[in-house]
């Protein structure tokens, strides 16, 4: 006879209800986890995209994620020429914010050169960029579809390329346009600006900067060559792909895990006290039963076995209807929510023991209680 | 036949006393009590509140452990200056059933399930320990209450259920706490007389704590205890 299941079924309502409101606790845990994992994916999901094996940026730089780094074009070029370079590519980062639709829209731009490394490599809709200038690759968080046209500077793109969650650290939507597009975008004077610029008698500047160069290197030669290689010039600073990853999840987004995982801590810990809190009131209301079941013989391992199995169930139940509504929830949420099966079990352990423990005070509680208080008036 | 039993009795104590505290807080509950009950026999146990009633029964049931004394439960010892057993729960299990002054029905269990529960602690299988129970209500006359939850049975066939649970393990002891208090004449009169026939039929020894002047004249004797002390044993207050 499980008592457990009995008095669960008994207060049926009770119970549900009680679980739905632990559900929605632990399913902001879970959110939490997946908004960090989202983090961590978004944070690295451009220079995956990218999919290089070596960084190249300004010398004494992190760039061009970290810090701002400026090279010039022709970089490209002595890279390329390095032995066991299979392929480089220059590329340009620019963050920039237009109006469309009557809303504001803030982009990553990325410049590349089609047919070199720096640009998307997996397409989700629509074919790469094959013209010079005016074409454009966008992400589909930005709400274009493939044929749209956007007006960039003073230029106007036609998307004729999709990708898929390909976003910033800060979940911003990456856009591929040419490289000369880009430096053109980032570079070109409007006219009351050229014409204030010639009556100043500036004279027109280099245009030809990038902030990286990315390359890819023959699978015969060992990265960590090529690394060295280039970094005896001290004009450049040279990154593998790692650890370009690694500054992007420990550095970039460093302040926004920690916040996050803090908040999680929190709310694990309040889901403890809330869990104990519940299961202790729980106990309390029986505590003449729990009184009359050991004077007629009832041993404590059992009274105890009771309790806990009733607060491993309501945080099981609340785990999984929490679980379920986040995985039904998160493709609505502002910021991108990845649920990795091993942070759920995780996460499921941690809501188990959570249990176990909040147990303590009411299996304290029922073991303490006298007997004789089933014989009290 | 009932004098036989008084002499063969099945609760037995001497010089049971009990204190709680030392120094100036010492508070004596009982003192040098000293009584029997023989199978078959229900007792009443009366005094004003604070006499010692609930503490005595406590003893009794092996709910609270004496200071000194002498306790024999159904032919066995199980206190002598102290327990003898280390297992008390499963002393009261096999032979004392209580009776509560308001049935103490688990809420959360059927009538069958409350009395199968005693049963099935005690390893009873558990279709047998439903067969029995089922029964054992049928014997209470209250079998077409089986499956009824203690919320939506009267005051009367919640006792008898209570009844039921008591006699599960045919205990040889039972202990009834105000057994009548929460019920009309007519029904305390229908308690009264169950726990009666259930004294003699099964042979046990009933101690039943009670005010009520109701049902003093359905008790074989009465011990009056007063400031934890037996004034009067029993004998000279045979009905």
């Amino acid at each position: 006879m499980n008592l457990a299941f009995r008095d669960i079924r008994h207060k049926l309502g009770r119970f549900v209800l009680t679980c739905l409101g632990l559900s929605l606790l632990l399913g902001v845990v879970v959110t939490m986890a997946g908004i960090y994992r989202g983090m961590m994916a978004d944070a690295l999901a451009l220079p995956r995209s990218i999919n290089a094996e070596v960084w190249v940026v300004q010398g004494g730089t992190n760039g061009p994620f970290a810090e701002t780094s400026r090279i010039p074009g022709d970089t490209r070029e002595m890279i390329a020429r390095i032995d066991g370079i299979v392929a480089a590519g220059s590329v340009t980062f620019q963050p920039v914010q237009i109006d469309r639709d009557g809303q504001r829209l803030k982009l990553e731009v990325v410049g590349f050169e089609p047919g070199r490394p720096g640009g998307p490599v997996n397409l989700a809709a629509g074919r790469d960029i094959t013209r010079s200038h005016y074409e454009l690759i966008a992400d589909r968080k930005t709400g274009l579809t493939l044929g749209d046209r956007l007006e960039l500077g003073r230029d106007v793109y036609t998307v004729v390329g999709l990708t898929e969650w390909n976003v910033t650290a800060s979940a911003d939507p990456v856009v591929y346009i040419t490289l000369r597009d880009a430096q053109d975008l980032q570079f070109d004077l409007t006219p009351p600006e050229a014409r204030r610029e010639a009556a100043r008698g500036m004279q027109r500047t280099n245009t030809d900067i990038v902030n990286a160069v990315v390359a890819r290197i023959s699978p015969n030669i060992p990265v960590e060559a090529v690394v060295f290689e280039i970094g005896r010039w001290k004009h450049l600073s040279v990154l593998s792909q790692a650890e370009q990853e690694a500054i992007l999840a420990t550095v970039v987004i460093k302040h926004a895990r920690h916040q996050l995982g803090l908040f999680m801590a929190v709310l694990t810990i309040v889901s403890a006290v809330i869990i104990a809190l519940i299961i202790y009131t729980l106990t309390m209301d029986k505590l003449r039963e729990i009184a009359t079941l050991k004077l007629i013989g009832m041993p404590d391992r059992t009274i105890i076995g009771m309790i806990l199995q009733q607060a491993l169930l309501m945080g099981v139940v609340g785990f999984f209807i929490g679980a379920a509504l986040v995985s039904t929830a998160k493709d609505r949420f502002p910021r991108h929510v990845v649920l990795e099966p091993t942070d759920l079990g995780i996460l499921f352990g941690v809501v188990v023991v959570v249990c176990l423990l909040a147990t303590a005070l009411a299996v304290r509680a029922a073991v303490r209680v006298d007997p004789a208080r089933a014989l009290a008036g | 036949m009932q004098t036989q039993n008084y002499m063969n009795p099945l609760i037995e104590l001497r010089g049971i006393s009990k204190h709680f505290g030392e120094g100036e807080t010492r508070v004596d509950a009982l003192r040098d009590v000293t009584l029997s009950v023989g199978a078959g026999e229900v007792v009443g146990l009366l005094g004003p509140s604070g006499s010692g009633k609930s503490t005595l029964l406590n003893v009794i049931g092996c709910i609270v452990e004496p200071s000194e004394g002498w306790m024999r439960l159904d032919r066995e010892v199980v206190y002598d200056s102290q327990w003898q057993r280390p297992d008390l729960r499963r002393l009261r299990l096999e032979k004392i059933g209580f009776i509560f002054q308001f049935h103490n029905l688990l809420s959360f269990l059927d009538s069958t399930d409350n009395v199968a529960l005693v049963l099935h602690l005690a390893g009873c299988p558990k279709g047998e320990a439903k067969r029995r129970a089922v029964d054992l209500l049928e014997y209470l006359q209250v079998g077409h209450r089986k499956h009824a939850m203690p919320a939506h049975l009267s005051g009367g066939e919640a006792q008898r259920v209570a009844i039921a649970r008591a006699l599960a393990n045919r205990p040889r002891i039972i202990l009834a706490d105000e057994p009548t208090a929460a019920l009309d004449s007519e029904r305390a009169g229908i308690v009264m007389d169950l726990l009666r026939q259930l004294a003699v039929e099964q042979h046990a020894a009933i101690i039943a704590v009670t005010h009520d002047e109701k049902i003093i004249g359905r008790l074989d004797r009465i011990f009056r205890l007063r400031d934890g002390q037996l004034v009067d044993d029993g004998d000279s207050a045979r009905a």
